[in-house]
């Protein structure tokens, strides 16, 4: 860890307060640590270490590596619960109480923010906030790239005010979530069972892998898969794939059902494990899939990509929220934490892992050269690639597959969404599982 | 309700004054039944009614009477596929229970001569029952697989040629799990009732010069119809309300009530997963009823089968 750490300079030209930490004992970091570094509210050095800061959210970023350093670095104890996306979103809006920082997805917030369970977050407290990846404030990587479809980060990103709920079309001084984790999914196959490249999305459905061939069974993410493959077929042309008319439903609906009728799929599956299992058994040679998980199967040794295509990827997005009642020296924490959220470490630790983090510059600093144009720039690797446990992942000459994080992230055409006619999909959804 | 009933048959010489204290008593005797009843069964059912009647958004439960629930639930023909199919289920799993049950059943019962072996016996049946449903549930999916164990094996005989793809994921893998999982409860109630049977009976038939088959039909069947219905009951309520087994066997591509139920409330749609149990509840109790009314379940219980027990044993 030491030697990749940077020259850390503080932005008034002192020390940081990162390097600082790191150079002397967290514990020791107490009262000495509030006339040590100046720029820094007084709240931070004092009561941080008998905080503690109850968060629930996803499986992706709730990890235990983070609560760790976090509690070095911070004093802050973090207690991480983490569920699946719907229990979370459950969980959010049915036990507002029961949490201070909430790990949502993107998609999630449309639906949660509303509900007044969450507050809106001064933007101007966010020490990184203009460093940000611009996806999240302008819904653009780049000025020439084109907005994706579906609930993208940006629509519900800022709402008017202090005590608004709405969400606001452009970007204002108050923000919903601050985002931390993000990546562009697309099919994992067997290159071993596979004997010809994969290059759409059509292919999925491909009568040469007739029951080998898998889509996820949760409504939300598995109709965009389905969305993906019909315009590939060039079937259909979606208005917005996020946001499906009940016609454009229908028609998915009825093609998924067909395809199913045809004996196309294996399974579907619902759960991560899941996935990793029929992959790995070789139950199913090409399948929705997320990245993780394909890191998973190879893991056994059993070789599986994630292959990036034509049409572009399916993207999601997670962030950290502050619950409604979080006031006081709590919410000092809760702001302190989600900034050293941004600072470095943790954008590092998931960029180790195949996701991205929101703010590129400061997790730079924490990855060597080789590993950040492994990861971000899709070099061949020069020496081992190391997984964040310190577990070789790649030799020396390895390429990550999907490409560099521009190329990514770049292709999204649709974001993982709610949509307005959200009951009446899922009541089709039933019909196909139920077909 | 069996207070009541033992408080009826109360001696009727000493009528009035005691019966009324030996009444009291007898509520007194219920009260804890009937109150663990109260709350978690009758108070949570109520629960489940009030909010199948209310509304829903994406995210909250709209307390505002509606009975768009069950409208959405009842004309909707994914509701009846998906109970036809859970109905499926439920009848396959019970025939073959059934079978299996009754096979296991009469031969502890009438073959098996030492009353330590029948016991060491049907302990052994329970053994599978010693792990997690969840690990009997997934342990046949290793073993089923396109490259599992039985398909190689079947290879390896040169049996087949192709792994038999039917296997797993599939309406077979599900009611070999379902049955897996519940032939036990069909053994226990109807062993049961074959050890009540009077031996003397069985003599009895013989020397009327009855035949094994005429003796089992005649004889043996009636007389363990009260254990059959047990034994039904549970089975057919277990598997109407399944739902993670059918999810794993089918690998998600059959449905299920419960998997409808657990779907909606993956979603927050809370409120048309009650009206859905619901309807499930009063579909099973409907069942429940009919097999009742085939057999007097409560003569059969209260009284410890006729006289001698075991005939000439």
């Amino acid at each position: 860890m030491s030697k990749r750490r940077p020259p850390a300079r503080g932005k008034h030209g002192k020390i940081s307060r990162r390097r600082f930490l790191e150079g002397s004992a967290a514990a020791a970091a107490g009262v000495a640590g509030a006339t040590a570094i100046t720029g820094f509210p007084m709240v931070w050095a004092q009561n941080l270490k008998d905080i503690t800061l109850r968060q629930f959210g996803t499986g992706t970023s709730n990890q235990n590596a983070i609560a760790e350093r976090c509690k070095a670095d911070l004093g802050i104890t973090l207690e991480m619960t983490a569920s699946d996306t719907d229990a979370a979103v459950q969980r959010a809006v049915t036990q507002p109480r029961s949490y201070e920082i909430a790990d949502i997805e993107y998609f999630s917030c449309k639906k949660v923010f509303p509900t007044g369970v969450l507050q809106p977050l001064e933007v101007k407290r966010i020490k990184y906030f203009d460093k940000i990846v611009p996806i999240f404030i302008t819904g653009k990587l780049t000025p020439e790239s084109e907005i994706a479809q579906g609930t993208a980060p940006h629509t519900v990103e800022f709402v008017g005010g202090k005590d608004s709920h709405k969400f606001a079309k452009q970007p204002t001084e108050w923000a919903t979530m601050i985002p931390t984790i993000y990546n562009a999914d697309t099919l994992g196959i067997r290159p071993d069972l596979i004997s010809r490249p994969i290059k759409n999305w059509r292919d999925l459905v491909d009568p040469a892998f007739k029951g080998k061939a898998s889509i996820l069974n949760i409504p939300g993410i598995g109709m965009m898969d389905a969305a993906m493959v019909m315009e590939s077929l060039g079937e259909i042309k979606y208005k917005d794939k996020g946001n499906m008319t009940r016609d454009e439903i229908d028609r998915t609906i009825a093609f998924l059902i067909a395809t199913k009728k045809s004996g196309q799929f294996r399974a579907f599956w619902k759960s991560f494990d899941e996935s990793v299992n029929l992959m790995a058994s070789g139950e199913v040679i090409i399948q929705s899939m997320w990245s993780p998980a394909v890191a998973a199967v190879r893991a056994r040794g059993i070789p599986c990509v994630y292959q990036p295509l034509a049409e572009g990827y399916r993207a999601w997005a997670g962030g950290l929220a502050i619950a409604s009642h979080v006031k006081g020296p709590m919410l000092d924490a809760a702001y302190e934490y989600i900034n050293w959220y941004l600072s470095g470490w943790v954008g590092a630790y998931l960029n180790r892992q195949g996701y991205y983090t929101a703010v590129l510059e400061t997790a730079k600093q924490y990855m060597s050269a080789d590993e950040w144009s492994y990861w971000m720039d899709a070099k061949p690797a020069q020496g081992d690639i190391v997984s964040p446990e310190g577990k070789v992942m790649e030799k020396a000459g390895a390429v990550r597959d999907g490409g560099a994080f521009a190329e990514r992230m770049g292709r999204v055409v649709c974001w993982n969404s709610v949509m307005d006619e959200d009951r009446y999909m899922i009541e089709k959804w039933n019909e196909f599982i139920a077909a | 309700m069996s207070a009541f009933e033992i408080a009826g048959t109360a001696p009727a010489a000493t009528r009035p004054p005691a019966r009324s204290r030996r009444d009291r008593r007898a509520y007194f005797q219920a009260a804890p039944l009937a109150a663990i009843f109260a709350c978690f069964l009758v108070f949570p059912i109520i629960a489940i009614l009030v909010v199948s009647v209310f509304d829903y958004d994406s995210v909250r439960i709209i307390p505002a009477f509606t009975l768009e629930n069950y409208r959405e639930l009842l004309f909707s023909r994914v509701t009846w596929q998906t109970y036809l199919n859970t109905f499926k289920f439920a009848a396959a799993t019970w025939a073959v229970t059934l079978a299996i049950g009754f096979t296991l059943a009469y031969f502890l019962a009438f073959y098996v001569r030492s009353t330590l072996w029948q016991i060491a016996l049907s302990l052994i049946c329970t053994v599978p029952f010693w792990t997690s449903n969840i690990i009997r549930m997934i342990s046949w999916i290793p073993f089923l697989g396109r490259n599992g164990l039985l398909n190689m094996a079947l290879e390896r005989l040169g049996v087949i040629h192709q792994p038999l793809e039917f296997l797993l994921f599939s309406d077979f893998a599900v009611v070999l799990a379902l049955v897996h999982l519940n032939t036990i409860f069909m053994v226990i109630p109807i062993f049961n009732s074959m050890m009540r049977i009077d031996r003397s009976l069985i003599e009895a038939a013989r020397d009327a010069g009855a035949s094994a088959v005429q003796i089992l039909w005649n004889v043996i069947l009636p007389l363990t119809k009260t254990g059959i219905a047990i034994g039904s009951i549970f089975v057919l309520s277990l598997v109407m309300g399944d739902f993670i087994t059918v999810r794993l066997l089918s690998g998600g591509q059959s449905a299920s009530v419960g998997l409808m139920m657990a779907n909606s409330i993956g979603v927050l749609q809370y409120p048309a997963a009650a009206a859905n149990a619901v309807l499930l509840l009063l579909l099973v109790l409907g069942m429940v009823a009919g097999i009742l009314r085939t057999v007097d379940i409560r003569r059969e219980l209260s009284v410890p089968a006729a006289q001698g027990r075991r005939g000439d044993g």
